[in-house]
């Protein structure tokens, strides 16, 4: 079926201001076969039923719109307590200077940059292939430009318990920059890796993240995206699992006037189990779409989705989260929750929570709810003296709680609720 | 202590009067009862007091040891002395027990101008106060209220109201959903906070509760004023004969 004219107007339009990076011959059939790939899907635009509740507008136009720099205050790095490898990125662009050293126990770690130059690389097996796995039955679009387009990323490849988190630090110091990173990690049977991302990137940030997780590897991510306000992102996470495997994913999202986040995630191995959940609290102008498709494919996996979104000031939250169970994948455990706590009248929250199931011994539950703060809780808790700003953030952390749980680290998970309140208290009164 | 002057208030949502002039004082160290029949308006009484929404004062005054309760905010009367223990008490999911207390009592304090305690304080202070309650540490650590049963939810008013030693309190059917053994460990927590200094009210449908605890006054409340006072006989007289003899007696 041919593209609609106005779908290859704006595809063609947007690879016109890009250039794709050239490599070695495996990096570039990857690149090519990519390209076209997209050129037959077409950048996604209004019509498309997956983009009914986000305009894709600001993240597939030629030029991105320019995004202030936020003036950063005094906060703490979020991961600063835990021991990491730091590498960072400056709108998109390695920055080896604020870098660690790229050496790891039981990791391997190099960048797209120089590994797509290299003719013989693991990465030539796993580039783009999760990617594309991820395009049936709903296209990605935006995932395949990222595929062709990437400039740099990280190959990450580990082999055993990897001790130190590796933490990507993205940093947005231009305001009109447009960055485009793909990463790729590989998790070795028995192999135990933590990723921490931060930052709002750039102006326009296109990040795909590959993750392929063999029979009983760990993969924990947790992630923050920058508190920039004027910043679009649209981030894909592809994984998938092997049997008695973990993939656990965190995410922190406070302001950004557009984000799209989406997780596709196969469970192929049995005994797998997969968590992703997510805290996004939103004031204004602000829109964050969380969308997720788990596809259950073996035994016994169990997966779960949780997202909590705090909207108020007219922003607003969607989500779209679906679980596929698959014939064959019998006792199936599969739990999915999409809440919004509207600040006030506003707000609005669009969910579209979606269950397809081909097997007969599954437990799968769903459930999604928009509401207000419970004005009994509220005159309880003022009854004993609490203020009614310090009774109202109490609650809305409280309804934040079952995402933020999500996260293993006990540490973490206090800076997150520390970093919630905080965002809370200066929108106070 | 408590004292409330032809006290009248409307339903705002209904065009509905529930509160017809109604006067109290309750005095330091005295423990006052309010009986009625069912709508007599005795909870209205106490939500309106504790500065619930949904209430329109249409006249009348509520004072708090001179000050004036009907102009403050919920947690100003809090923090002024003034405690409801609540007929139902709520539910608050993702809130711990102890960070709920604590928050509370540091709120007052500061609101008094004294200092907040210390987390090593507060710990040593509710495990005390919890044990005399038969409240165990799981409980303190389980979201407010969250998965308790009626006997604890009220144990947990009683520990709230020991932890934050409030002047005036008033027990809005405390006895409500409660067994008899549970009603005598709620009512000697809340015996032991008798002292000079503090003033109860205790509303109440039976004279049950009053066997427990001994009020000094009783009131009998219907249509919205208190109709008759008296001394404790008032309560065994409404337990053996109903409101029916005295309603028929003011009428």
């Amino acid at each position: 079926m041919a593209l609609p004219q106005t779908k290859q107007d704006v595809t063609e339009a947007r690879l016109s201001t890009l250039d794709m990076p050239q490599g070695a011959s495996w990096a570039n059939a990857l690149r090519e076969n990519a390209l076209s790939r997209l050129r037959a899907a077409g950048l996604p635009d209004r019509r498309d039923e997956y983009w009914k509740y986000t305009r894709p507008e600001t993240l597939v136009q030629a030029q991105g719109p320019e995004a202030a720099l936020f003036e950063v205050d005094e906060e703490a790095e979020l991961f600063g307590d835990v021991e990491r490898l730091q590498i960072v990125f400056v709108d998109g662009v390695f920055d080896a200077e604020a870098s660690d050293d790229l050496i790891g126990e039981n990791v391997k770690i190099e960048r797209l940059a120089e590994v797509s130059q290299t003719d013989i690389h693991w990465a030539k097996d796993l580039y783009g292939v999760l990617e594309t796995r991820g395009q049936t039955p709903v296209a990605r679009p935006l995932a395949t430009l990222n595929t062709a387009m990437a400039t740099d990323g990280v190959m990450i490849h580990a082999t055993g318990k990897v001790s130190k988190a590796i933490h990507l630090v993205y940093h947005h110091k231009s305001t009109s920059s447009d960055a485009i990173l793909h990463h790729l990690v590989k998790l070795e049977d028995g192999a135990d890796l933590t990723i921490f991302e931060s930052g709002p990137a750039a102006a326009r940030f296109n990040k795909v993240m590959e993750v392929d997780i063999a029979d009983t590897a760990r993969f924990n991510h947790v992630r923050k995206q920058g508190r920039d306000h004027e910043r679009v992102a649209v981030t894909h996470i592809f994984a998938r699992l092997g049997r008695e495997s973990a993939f656990k994913s965190f995410t922190l999202t406070a302001n950004g006037v557009m984000t799209r986040n989406e997780c596709v995630i196969e469970l192929t191995g049995d005994d797998s189990v997969a968590h992703v959940a997510g805290a996004a609290v939103g004031d204004g102008d602000f829109h964050h779409d969380d969308t997720v498709f788990i596809t259950h494919d073996a035994e016994r996996c169990e997966s779960r989705q949780v997202f909590k979104k705090v909207l108020r000031n007219g922003a607003t939250g969607v989500f779209q989260g679906k679980i596929l169970v698959k014939a064959g994948a019998q006792k199936t455990d599969g739990y999915q929750i999409s809440q919004s706590l509207l600040l006030d009248g506003d707000s609005q929250f669009l969910a579209k929570p979606e269950l397809e199931i081909y097997a007969d011994d599954v437990i799968c539950s769903h459930g999604s709810t928009s509401g207000a703060i419970d004005e009994e809780g509220l005159f309880y808790m003022r009854a004993r003296g609490i203020p009614e700003s310090t009774a109202t953030d109490l609650l809305t952390l409280a309804f934040l709680a079952e995402a933020v749980q999500e996260v293993e680290d006990e540490g973490l998970r206090e800076d997150i609720n520390s970093r919630l309140s905080g965002w809370l208290e200066r929108r106070r009164g | 202590m408590l004292e409330i002057k032809n006290l009248h208030v409307d339903l705002e949502e209904e065009d509905k009067t529930i509160l017809k002039g109604v006067n109290l004082t309750v005095e330091a160290g005295k423990v006052h009862a309010i009986m009625g029949p069912n709508g007599s308006g005795k909870s209205t009484l106490s939500y309106v007091l504790s500065g619930k929404d949904g209430y329109e004062v249409t006249g009348g005054q509520a004072t708090l040891n001179g000050d004036d309760l009907l102009d403050m905010e919920p947690e100003e009367r809090a923090a002024a002395g003034l405690f409801l223990a609540f007929q139902y008490p709520v539910e608050i999911p993702g809130v711990g027990n102890m960070t709920f207390l604590r928050t509370a009592m540091n709120a007052q304090r500061k609101a008094r101008g004294e200092d907040e305690l210390s987390a090593a304080e507060f710990l040593k202070l509710v495990r005390e106060k919890a044990k005399t309650l038969k409240i165990d540490a799981e409980m303190l650590k389980r979201p407010v209220n969250v998965g308790f049963s009626g006997g604890e939810k009220k144990r947990n008013e009683v520990l709230q109201m020991a932890m934050l030693e409030p002047k005036m309190c008033i027990l809005d059917e405390t006895d409500s959903g409660l067994d008899v053994d549970a009603m005598k460990l709620v009512a000697e927590g809340v015996n032991a906070l008798r002292d000079a200094g503090r003033g109860f009210l205790v509303i109440t449908h039976y004279q049950r509760l009053l066997d427990h605890i001994k009020p000094d006054v009783v009131h009998i409340m219907a249509n919205g004023r208190i109709i008759k006072s008296g001394g404790p006989e008032l309560a065994v007289e409404v337990e053996n004969n109903g409101y029916a003899d005295i309603l028929a007696e003011v009428a």
